[in-house]
């Protein structure tokens, strides 16, 4: 169990070169988001506040992707699977305020 | 492949596809996101009907808890990032006791909505209530979808808090080892992910009015 585990073809190398800082500043910056997304949820704007709310969380999202979830470390084909998945939602939610929102 | 012969002379090959595994978890998480999807698709169409309602309903709800779990759960995430890293490093005591400060996280987020549910529901907001039937009808619908959504959400944080669990064990058996961190980093997916449907359920239903 102690021996040294070589990488043999197949097994991508599980260091992905990251440290824990960048861990800890997209940590911050989700701490920061939340805090403007809910000092925001205080000031009367109407309804600005569903975009501005739904822009932070997006935002938010992106954050989690990409760091947390090691997104930017992997193959392409991985963001073009998730960009297909929110496109099909994103389809689904346009598709039905065909029949709510315009008419 | 850590049950194997013991000698590091011998060289067992052992198929595996840590792409392809992770691929497999994002696969499988998909399937959660056009299932949440679903549900925010009626949120939101409802809210487009009854807005006024929903705004009304909305400032019913604890911005203060709604935020706390909100950090709760972002510092969870964190946790959780943090011990693949430091699993990666060689660090395993480190990496266990990040997971397992996720859990004590998780635990505490699972606490507050218990004191939040048990608060509205003394204040008799609870599906088909006699106080809730009363209301307009958005507003049923507002609360209907509040305790499905934080609900299902719930449920995934329980399961959640099983699959790092098994993890735990993973990583102190050796299963989970700096040579082969894939099945941590899938649980620690599936972890973030529930944050993910969390960093949109709160917005909707907290911040609002």
């Amino acid at each position: 169990m102690e021996q040294e585990h070589k990488q043999t073809p197949g097994q991508t190398a599980p260091a992905h070169g990251e440290g824990y800082g960048q861990y800890l500043l997209i940590w911050i910056g989700l701490l920061a988001l939340t805090g403007l997304t809910v000092a925001l949820a205080g000031i009367q704007l109407g309804r600005w506040i569903i975009v501005t709310a739904l822009t932070i969380a997006s935002v938010k999202s992106l954050l989690v992707l990409n760091v947390f979830m090691h997104l930017k470390f992997e193959d392409r084909t991985f963001r073009w699977f998730v960009l297909v998945t929110i496109v099909t939602l994103m389809i689904f939610f346009v598709l039905t305020f065909f029949d709510y929102a315009f008419y | 492949m850590s049950t194997a012969a013991p000698s590091p002379t011998v060289e067992v090959h052992v198929h595996r596809d840590d792409e392809g595994s992770r691929m497999g978890m994002w696969l499988f998480l998909f399937t959660e996101l056009v299932l949440f999807g679903g549900m925010f698709l009626v949120y939101a169409v409802y809210r487009f009907k009854y807005p006024l309602e929903f705004q009304l309903a909305s400032t019913q709800l604890d911005t203060f808890v709604g935020t706390v779990n909100t950090i709760i759960l972002l510092t969870s995430s964190l946790t959780v990032a943090l011990s693949i890293a430091a699993l990666q490093k060689g660090r395993k005591a480190m990496a266990q006791m990040l997971v397992g400060m996720t859990l004590i996280l998780a635990l505490a987020f699972l606490v507050n909505k218990y004191f939040e549910w048990s608060h509205k529901i003394a204040l008799g907001i609870y599906p088909k209530s006699p106080d809730l039937l009363n209301k307009p009808p958005g507003e049923i619908l507002y609360f209907g979808l509040y305790y499905t959504m934080t609900g299902l959400h719930a449920l995934h944080v329980v399961i959640g808090m099983g699959i790092l669990l098994v993890m735990m064990v993973f990583v102190s058996r050796g299963t989970v080892h700096p040579g082969h961190t894939t099945r941590l980093e899938a649980g620690g997916l599936y972890w973030h992910l529930v944050d993910l449907i969390w960093i949109f359920l709160f917005p909707l239903f907290y911040l609002l009015h």
